[in-house]
């Protein structure tokens, strides 16, 4: 995909996923929004994947360690392929194969189960780690959240990865500046996320992270030597002002005239891309 | 006792309760500290913490290091209440509750809430199923779980100046109304809600108004049973588990896994009775949570009065 299919596709996740939490009435909607542009990057052809076949071994893996952000990954497996668009529908419904967290076992595409913050990072270091075991020239991905890491295990596979040279490790920090209640700085204030990855022995950019072009520039720009680690510079809520002016807007209902609010800037947003085509 | 129970739904959500019980709390009493993680919007203290951040203290997304730091408050003289989703407060965080508070002789409060089901559309990642077990193991701990509002409240005054760990277990929203205001509750010992001669189920938390609802269902074809609200798991309320023992079938109901739970404590209390009745536990069985509504997973796991109802009749 090019830099403009790129910024479609990603309009196109945030559609799907408004849509999808938007059936249920309620979710993680403006976690999953911020994450939409660097998805997009990764599943638009930066990944080394195989749709048809979810499992094979030379696959790039991704860990959404945020889980909380899975209907954002499901958007983007369903219109890679990975399985059918409708499946989008049954979120959170009883017996269905996308849960609220992302669930290996369940949904085709998902690398890792996720939900309870900051164990995503280790089983990452764990899969590249695995990956260099076996001499595969693949890669894992990781996207944390900002509030994420609070945690201390973060910092415990930061350590990790730098010890074994995971250079094949590529980390992602949503930084949208808010947790659950409330900002990252009135909460547990992380600093300067990126200059502790660096202290940590990281590779770190820090990056407008609502923009494709700039996540692919960073992907190019990554060190062969050290982990990496991208932060991108978000907004909860990216580009859907409706959700984006919520000031705590964690896990939000999402019915009526919001939702609708939402679906038509979503639209509006795809539409002026297409058009500028 | 003063028994409500009609059916209805609990008037008050636990979290209401919570949040204003604990800023209540903290007015009465200098000493009193409560910590959560990155929680507070979830169970009504946003509020508290923005009007009182010396007593009110967000730890951010970071529980092993909340409980530590709790142990270190009670180790300080202060009295922590400490609150998180039921896994985080649970498996995430053992090792520091079992040494840092536990085994250093601190008293510290920990309440976690979305039990099992109730953890909903949170999905399997977020239903602990096994805190019960895992606190039980834990020495001198006292374990709870929180079946209606009116306990909620009287239980988070009493365990204020209560020596050692307290596990307070709890949703975050409501079960059915059990107890009017006023109702005394004495940690330890068990509550009878119904007499019946046919059978006794021994129940915790949210199963707790299952197992009413069960004997209302039961009464109709003539079977008539009684219902105790365990509602302190540890210590274990022996004598009245012996007690029940004497409608000659125990079952035991719990939104946990059967393995370490309400219904292993009542089997070997039973059997080290030498009291033995018949015995069935209703719980979940060698399977982890799933994501849905709340009705739905307590039809797919048993959960519910039906449940209680056919366990019963089967075993008579
Ligand atoms: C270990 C753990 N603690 C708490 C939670 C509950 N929780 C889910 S999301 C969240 C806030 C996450 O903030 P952040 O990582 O910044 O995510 P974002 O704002 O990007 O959605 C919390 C506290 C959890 N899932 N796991």
């Amino acid at each position: 995909m090019d830099i403009r299919e790129l910024e479609i596709f990603a309009a196109r996740i945030r559609l799907e996923t408004t849509k999808m939490i938007g059936i249920r009435g309620f979710g993680h909607l403006s976690g999953s929004l911020s994450v939409a542009d660097v998805l997009a990057v990764l599943y638009g052809g930066f990944m080394r994947i195989r749709p048809e076949e979810p499992g094979w071994p030379g696959r790039d893996k991704l860990v959404l360690s945020k889980g909380h952000a899975g209907p954002a990954l499901y958007s983007a497996l369903a219109m890679r392929g990975f399985f059918p668009m409708d499946w989008l529908a049954t979120l959170n419904q009883p017996g269905t194969r996308l849960p609220s967290h992302c669930d290996r076992l369940l949904t085709p595409g998902v690398d890792m189960t996720t939900g309870s913050l900051g164990q995503g990072a280790s089983a990452a270091a764990g899969l590249a780690l695995a990956q260099k075991m076996d001499n595969l020239d693949s890669r894992t991905f990781l996207i944390l959240g900002d509030g994420e890491c609070n945690e201390g295990q973060v910092w415990e596979a930061a350590l990790f990865a730098n010890q074994y040279k995971l250079s094949n490790l590529i980390a992602f920090v949503d930084y949208n500046k808010k947790q659950l209640d409330g900002t990252t700085a009135e909460v547990m204030d992380m600093g300067d996320i990126s200059a502790k990855f660096a202290s940590f022995g990281w590779h770190t950019q820090n990056i407008d992270g609502g923009c494709v072009k700039s996540i692919l520039a960073a992907l190019n720009a990554v060190s062969a030597d050290a982990p990496s680690c991208i932060v991108l510079n978000t907004i909860k809520g990216a580009k859907v002002p409706t959700v984006e002016k919520i000031e705590y807007n964690h896990h939000i209902v999402v019915e009526g005239d919001l939702l609708a609010a939402a679906i038509a800037e979503c639209e509006l947003e795809l539409q002026k891309l297409e058009v500028r085509g | 006792m003063n028994l409500i129970f009609d059916g209805s739904l609990d008037k008050l959500a636990f979290r209401a309760v919570f949040g204003e019980n604990m800023e209540a709390l903290a007015a009465a009493d200098s000493n009193v500290v409560y910590l959560d993680a990155d929680m507070m919007s979830s169970i009504d203290t946003r509020n508290f913490w923005k009007r009182n951040p010396q007593q009110a203290i967000n730890c951010g997304i970071a529980e092993a290091n909340m409980m530590g730091v709790a142990a270190g408050l009670s180790a300080g003289g202060k009295k922590p209440y400490v609150h998180t989703f039921g896994p985080f407060a649970s498996r995430r965080v053992y090792d520091q509750v079992v040494l840092s508070i536990a085994y250093a002789g601190l008293s510290v409060r920990i309440f976690g809430t979305d039990p099992g089901v109730a953890a909903a559309f949170n999905g399997g990642t977020h239903m602990p199923f096994e805190d019960l077990a895992l606190y039980r193991a834990i020495p001198r701990a006292t374990v709870i779980e929180i079946s209606d509002s009116t306990m909620l409240k009287n239980i988070m005054w009493q365990i204020k100046e209560r020596e050692g760990l307290t596990y307070v277990r709890m949703t975050r929203k409501n079960y059915h109304g059990i107890y009017g205001e006023g109702n005394d509750f004495k940690i330890g010992k068990g509550l009878v809600l119904r007499e019946g001669g046919d059978a006794a189920v021994i129940a915790c938390g949210m199963m707790v108004s299952e197992a009413m609802l069960a004997a209302e269902i039961l009464a109709g074809e003539g079977i008539h049973i009684k219902v105790i609200d365990m509602f302190t798991i540890k210590p274990l309320d022996v004598d009245l588990v012996r007690e029940a023992a004497k409608t000659g079938l125990i079952v035991t109901a719990e939104n946990h896994n059967i393995v370490g739970g309400l219904g292993e404590a009542v089997a070997t209390a039973l059997i080290e009775a030498n009291a033995a009745p018949g015995f069935r536990r209703i719980g979940m069985r060698e399977s982890f949570g799933e994501v849905g509504p709340v009705d739905y997973l307590q039809e797919k796991f048993g959960l519910n009065a039906e449940n209680i109802a056919k366990t019963i009749r089967e075993a008579l």
